[in-house]
């Protein structure tokens, strides 16, 4: 595999536990790897079998859902949930030919910024040594692929501490991925 | 309700292999109800082909969509647009709204995407248990509520057989394990309802000519039929 790969990878973030995770992970100045692109669900209990998909048909190289720590979910089971339809799409994926170490749940909490942190470069170190989907196509976005999925579901992201203007009430409108095949 | 279990994703590539324009067509009411074959079914399986498609080096077009029942022409215009466009769809319907879709679309290729197994019911979230055998003669009001067509291993009219244990069948297999004797269940039930004398009534050879084995039912209900 070529080192100079850059993953692109999509983490659906539970906006309990993971995304706060997150957050403190860069308060602390924690060093990890920049492959990630965050998706911010109120609950990993939204997240959905075609929400992976599409981020996987879309190119992306690698998927993980960050749940609050089991029997610790704001919603009681969502988390459990979650990793049900992680593990559904695991199954599914050896059919169309990807390998299903390309979709994973974890689990932290909104205290753990240095387990995001490893996470987020163990999986990376993961998929960097299954190399890139190849699914991936030139000009389509992974990242504004799984969001126009998850449309229903996802928040926005929040504004970056410090920003001088709230966050816009609308997101500006995600590519939608295409319905059609590579050639069509 | 009907409910119907996905095929294999092998069989599935054969049905539709040689085709470049495939409809997945996914039916909202009970595939849908039984989580295997509603749009959200239909949009998971589309974006399984595309993948698949793509990971072979082929050049095929998938879409989906999903009527609000396959089973009744006025719902089948709703989605004609869609069905024309394809080589081939791929029905996640029942058996009826499959055949429903040839029918109306004929001679268009429609295949399906799953198996049709049983009149069942949700016992729990994500649980179906055989119901019903639409045998054309119900028994039930003998039989405490509980169908001896498909809930007895053997379909036995006079039951229990020999092959009753403490409340549960001789039949049992990795996915049928533990299945109760709908005999025993029967006695159980009659006795809390006082009805225990209808254990004892001989029910003679079951007409099954008013099943399936009869041919093909109609039913026609004159009073309904438009003027």
């Amino acid at each position: 595999m070529a080192d100079d790969f850059e993953p692109e990878i999509i983490v659906f973030a539970c906006h309990y536990c993971a995304y706060a995770a997150a957050d403190l992970a860069g308060s602390m100045r924690l060093q990890y790897p920049s492959t990630i692109r965050m998706i911010k669900l109120p609950c990993t209990g939204k997240l959905e079998v075609i929400h992976l998909l599409r981020a996987l048909e879309a190119g992306a190289d690698g998927v993980y859902a960050a749940g609050c720590l089991e029997g610790e979910c704001h919603y009681l089971k969502g988390n459990l949930w979650a990793r049900k339809r992680v593990e559904h799409v695991k199954r599914l994926l050896p059919e169309v030919g990807l390998e299903p170490e390309r979709v994973e749940m974890y689990n932290m909490s909104s205290a753990q910024g240095p387990e995001f942190a490893r996470v987020a470069t163990e999986f990376t170190e993961r998929i960097k040594a299954l190399g890139p989907n190849p699914l991936r196509r030139h000009g389509v976005s992974p990242h504004a692929a799984a969001r126009e999925a998850a449309r229903d579901v996802a928040l926005p992201d929040e504004a970056p501490a410090g920003a001088a203007a709230p966050a816009p009430a609308a997101e500006a409108p995600a590519q939608a991925p295409t319905e059609k095949g590579p050639a069509a | 309700m009907i409910t119907a279990e996905r095929k294999p994703f092998d069989e599935i590539l054969e049905l539709v292999d040689g085709h470049n324009k495939i409809l997945v067509a996914g039916c909202d009411t009970c595939v849908a109800i039984c989580l295997t074959g509603g749009e959200k079914e239909a949009e998971i399986l589309a974006s399984e082909l595309r993948m698949k498609a793509q990971a072979d080096g082929r050049e095929v077009e998938v879409e989906h969509t999903a009527a609000i029942r396959q089973c009744e022409w006025e719902y089948l215009d709703m989605i004609a647009a869609k069905v024309d466009e394809a080589d081939v769809v791929l029905s996640m319907a029942c058996g009826i709204g499959i055949q429903s879709m040839a029918e109306k679309f004929a001679p268009k290729l429609v295949v399906p995407a799953v198996n049709t197994n049983m009149l069942g019911m949700p016992q729990e979230h994500a649980v179906w248990l055989e119901r019903c055998g639409a045998c054309g003669e119900c028994v039930i009001g003998e039989t405490a509520g509980i169908c001896p067509v498909v809930r007895c291993s053997k379909s036995l009219m006079n039951g229990p057989c020999g092959g009753s244990h403490d409340g549960k069948c001789e039949v049992t297999t990795p996915e049928k394990e533990d299945i109760d004797c709908a005999w025993h269940l029967i006695w159980e039930r009659l006795k809390a309802q006082g009805r225990e004398e209808l254990m004892h009534k001989i029910r003679p050879p079951k007409d099954w000519s008013k099943s399936s084995s009869g041919g093909p039912r109609k039913m026609v209900k004159e009073e309904a039929k438009p003027v």
